[in-house]
């Protein structure tokens, strides 16, 4: 049985989210409920088809496995829809099923317009899940923009604006920004694609295959100028999502005009795509010019780190400060990355997951402060224990697996990214360790100013999770857990990723 | 190639048929009365349909000269037929409503329409310089008097006088062209200017002038830059279906000449002069950077829509200036982007109008809210405009996907890169309509507005992510005319987007005809 299911289980991955996306389009226009059920439905349907794909991926045999191809329009330029998982797309596509399950739950609250919020979300998620599991740049890049597509609409439409006192971030900026900033990135992207394509042309076959392409550059296909000039396009374009400084900025603007559920997918999913790219395009496809640059991608990602968790001790804006915080570890991932060690790239994989775990987290008990206090500022909300004191338990949570508590998941993934790095570049790993202590000041502050100590009377009006949202916040919390104390079986999965990845080098 | 002047003349039923049905169309409306004139938007797109079957039917076998070689009947022409006279119904089921709240003498206007389309289907089919003339002739004239179509409005009969003296110009200036040309080489047949080319001895400062005047002639139809400027005025002016009528059909119609008079007539003299890819390929470049930066600036949605299409007239041009380096992926890159291109933009005027017959405001501000007050339209005009942008899963992606993907691979990776830049530029304007759309709320009168902006600066330290915003003004829904050819729309510039290999096996047999034999 497993074996027919396993010939169409990743179609399905992409299928599902978009055919309810579609479906969602006829649903009744004033009926939220529906609309919100109806995404539960989908995203239940995708979180356990995510689940059955990760568990199916035999990480002793490694590899590319449950792979498909589709024929799309052949000659001349041999595009095909080739889908395969890798281990480091394995447990990806699981964190976008958790991720995605949780977002649609969450965004119970959405109220206007909902049936629209839902089939943009839906849309997002299909997109994700492309990335993660497609061997074909036409369709990667084709994923990559229907992910980014929707945001511009989900910001702009259901977002929030935030006074700065002397200025306003619109949600309407924030939305511009991220969508030029994103795509621009994509312009990079594009180019580079072309530019592997006419290589292959040249050589005689060609081709969008990642595979194929990548066995061109093994056969000595792609010229080394080549790979020196188009590596930096898809290091920068991809990095671009994935918050790399000085390309950030959309980052925590974004972010924070979202609403709770898309700041969840975006910090939690979308940025992974971007350093997932640079893993499964510009590493594999131009080692020599990943060899080249990687000293400088370690660089801004040491650079990420510092800079993030400053920005985001200084900023007093809950939302702005896990926008920021997510920058500063995304560094991490850049970090592992750039290291071109297996325990780095490892560590990275592993950060990619346990952040968009625990930032999804924090999004979502920022998101339910709030909805309820409407207020944001951590000088102003205090006491939050008092009066929510399971959305207090399960922000704490998060904050500590942010600041790398042991026996939660961020600790292990943070100290496989150093390990790597004090192996290769020594210097910058003293920094990375000295971002992570900054980490652990900002999440301290934070928890003391806003969630612990005395309360306010303004804020005795304040109601708990509700149980939807408590249901979120504990399965987040069960897998920082769960993964902190047991990473083997995400561990054993990315590390036959992981060597493969690094096998060209 | 001995063919007499009535050989085979029975493959040409279809347009003989259009001649037909165009005067009957003007016949009729003479005997009927003002209120049943609708009854001719029906006839003509019967027989447009009609015209459409009897040319699938009399498909020959290969290419079959006419008239000596003047003209050809081969998979080319019949792809580009169909797609003309598609482009036909659509705009005639777009200009239903319109003409009859706001034209006048609306039966012409159909009539005209069928003669613009009959001028197209020759473009397709001719093989000499001087009978493509008089068929872009006869478009163009046709176009003169549709574009001034609003009688009493001060803009358009402004945007006719426009058009008719530049287009005028242009024309000259091809001719002349064509004069130097039949000067320098004794010809004006594509398959002998092409002969004639072959042999260095050909040079010629008049030859080249001769080139240089028809490429500025077909830079003035194509509204390429810096032969564009007329485009703005033209369209902001002219009545809202014609509009859409010049971004989809005339553009097309000009590129069908393009590709052909360059597969059979220019290619096969690359050994002449190579670097004619290079000027075309500034021009592209010009074109797509000069049309989306300029269309930043606008306001009004018929000027954005008219330098979006010259962009758009940019990236298919950067497909014809490789034309000359892999010539099967260029012009199947080329006639798949037209193809999309077309329906998009049909989608998109097809929403537009949709507004425009209820509210009669044609600015990008106007549409304010329009999410609320007709979702479906404002749906349709943000997936047509995402399309344009060139985001999946809508047909514009793959199109761009595809067409840039032959030039970088044509040898001009840099064209490429400009194109896709460019594409970001876009991006930033057709999300300004969209911002419009979903996100700005409807402005009721200045006093509610003014109110709402003080209730926004006075609100707390953070905002509420919702505001209780007053309900809409109501708004008739669209014409099940349009929103169904809206429907229609969108269907097609999905499924282009997902699964276009039919549409690309069609092009290919249609690209096979004209492929150039040096």
């Amino acid at each position: 049985m497993w074996d027919n299911f396993d010939q169409v289980s990743l179609l399905l991955l992409v299928l599902v989210p978009l055919a309810g996306a579609v479906l969602a389009m006829f649903l009744p226009k004033d009926r939220p409920r529906d609309a919100w059920q109806f995404a539960i439905f989908v995203a239940a349907i995708c979180f356990v088809l995510s689940v059955i794909v990760f568990l199916r991926y035999d990480y002793a045999a490694g590899g590319v496995q449950l792979a498909r191809e589709y024929d799309w329009i052949g000659h001349p330029l041999n595009i095909t829809l080739d889908l395969g998982l890798n281990g480091i797309g394995a447990p990806l596509v699981l964190l976008n099923g958790i991720v995605l399950l949780g977002a649609v739950l969450i965004s119970q609250t959405i109220t206007r317009r909902s049936r629209d919020f839902f089939v943009l979300l839906l849309a997002l998620g299909s997109g994700v899940f492309g990335v993660f599991i497609v061997r074909d740049l036409f369709f990667l890049f084709f994923f990559y923009e229907l992910a980014v597509l929707p945001m511009y609409l989900l910001i702009g439409v259901w977002g929030s604006s935030t006074d700065f006192g002397t200025f306003l971030r619109t949600k309407e900026y924030g939305a511009m920004k991220l969508m030029l900033v994103l795509v621009a990135g994509s312009v990079l992207i594009w180019i580079g694609i072309l530019a592997l394509y006419v290589a292959s042309s040249e050589s005689g076959a060609p081709t969008f295959n990642i595979d194929d392409l990548a066995q061109l550059q093994q056969a000595g296909e792609f010229s080394r100028t080549l790979e020196l000039w188009v590596f930096p396009l898809f290091a920068v374009g991809f990095g671009i999502l994935a918050g790399l400084w000085p390309f950030h900025t959309w980052s925590p603007d974004g972010h924070v005009a979202a609403p709770t559920g898309v700041s969840m997918l975006h910090a939690g999913v979308l940025m992974k795509l971007g350093a997932f790219g640079i893993i499964q395009v510009g590493m594999i496809l131009t080692p020599t010019g990943a060899e080249v640059w990687m000293p400088v991608l370690i660089g801004l990602g040491t650079v990420n780190v510092i800079y993030g968790a400053i920005s985001a001790l200084s900023q007093n804006d809950l939302k702005y400060v896990i926008g920021y915080s997510s920058v500063s570890h995304m560094g991490y991932v850049l970090m592992g990355i750039a290291t071109l060690h297996p325990v780095g790239l490892a560590g990275a994989v592993l950060q990619m997951f346990s952040h968009g775990i625990m930032t999804a987290l924090m999004f979502a008990m920022v998101g339910a402060i709030y909805e309820r206090s409407h207020i944001r500022d951590s000088l102003i909300l205090n006491g939050l224990i008092k009066r929510m004191g399971v959305t207090t338990f399960f922000f704490a949570i998060a904050g500590l697996a942010s600041l790398g508590l042991p026996g939660l998941s961020g600790f292990i993934a943070e100290f496989m990214v150093f390990t790597g790095a004090f192996r290769t570049y020594l210097p910058l790993a003293v920094l990375g360790v000295i971002g992570a202590a900054i980490t652990a000041v900002y999440i301290l502050r934070l928890l003391a100013r806003s969630f612990f100590g005395e309360a306010d009377p303004q804020w005795d009006h304040l109601t708990d999770a509700s149980p939807v949202e408590k249901g979120v916040g504990a399965a987040f919390v069960i897998i920082l857990i769960a993964v902190g104390v047991w990473p083997a079986p995400l561990l054993n999965v990315i590390n036959t990723g992981v060597e493969s990845a690094l096998a060209v080098f | 190639m001995e063919t007499g002047l009535t050989t085979n003349l029975h493959l040409l039923t279809p347009e003989f048929a259009l001649t037909a049905l165009a005067f009957l169309v003007f016949t009729v409306d003479l005997f009927l009365p003002e209120r049943s004139k609708e009854w001719l938007a029906g006839l003509s797109v019967v027989s447009l349909v009609a015209v459409m079957v009897v040319a699938l039917v009399m498909r020959p076998a290969g290419s079959v000269e006419l008239y000596g070689g003047l003209i050809v009947v081969d998979d080319f022409g019949l792809f580009f037929k169909i797609f003309f006279l598609g482009i036909g119904v659509g705009i005639i089921a777009l200009s239903w409503e319109y003409a009859r709240d706001r034209l006048q003498h609306r039966g012409e206007f159909y009539g005209l329409l069928l003669f613009s389309i009959l001028g197209m289907n020759l473009l397709a089919m001719s093989r000499e310089l001087l009978t493509a003339y008089i068929s872009l002739e006869l478009l163009s004239f046709s176009l003169y008097v549709m574009v001034a179509y609003g009688l009493r409005e001060a803009r358009s009969n402004e945007a006719g006088i426009k058009y008719i003296i530049i287009g005028a110009l242009s024309s000259a200036i091809m001719l002349y062209g064509l004069s130097n040309i039949y000067a320098a080489l004794g010809t004006t047949y594509f398959v002998g200017i092409s002969e004639e080319l072959a042999s260095p001895a050909a040079a010629s400062p008049v030859l080249w002038i001769g080139v240089a005047l028809l490429v500025v002639g077909l830079g003035f139809k194509l509204s390429a830059v810096p032969f564009h400027m007329w485009a703005p005025d033209a369209y902001e002016g002219a009545p809202l279906p014609v509009t859409a009528y010049l971004a989809i059909g005339s553009k097309a119609a000009a590129f069908a000449l393009t590709l052909r008079l360059f597969a059979e007539a220019i290619i096969p003299a690359v050994n002449l002069w190579g670097e004619w890819q290079l000027v075309i390929a500034v021009l592209a470049a010009i074109t797509m950077l000069l049309g989306n930066l300029v269309a930043l600036a606008q306001r009004n949605l018929k000027r954005l829509m008219a330098y979006s299409s010259i962009g758009h007239v940019g990236y298919a041009l950067a497909g014809v200036a490789v034309l000359g380096s892999d010539f099967a992926l260029a012009a199947k890159g080329v006639i798949f982007y037209l193809v999309v291109y077309a329906v998009t933009n049909l989608v998109v005027f097809a929403g537009i109008t949709a507004y425009y017959n209820r509210e009669g405001k044609d600015d990008i501000a106007d549409l304010a809210g329009l999410a609320d007050r007709q979702p479906f339209t404002a749906a349709a005009i943000a997936i047509g405009l995402f399309s344009l942008a060139g985001l999946p899963i809508f047909a514009g992606f793959t199109a761009k996907f595809y067409l840039f993907a032959a030039v970088a691979d044509g040898g001009m990776l840099w064209l490429a890169g400009v194109a896709i830049f460019t594409s970001l530029v876009s991006l930033y304007y057709y999300l300004q309509v969209m911002r419009q759309m979903y996100i700005e709320s409807p402005a009721h009168d200045t006093h509610n507005a003014a109110a709402h902006q003080a209730h926004d600066e006075h609100d707390d330290i953070h905002q509420h992510a919702v505001h209780d915003e007053p309900p809409a003004p109501p708004m008739p829904r669209p014409s099940w005319l349009l929103a169904g050819t809206m429907g229609v729309g969108l269907l097609v510039v999905t499924w282009l987007g997902v699964y276009p290999r039919p549409l690309l096996g069609l092009i290919e047999m249609a690209s096979k005809a004209i492929v150039p034999l040096g």
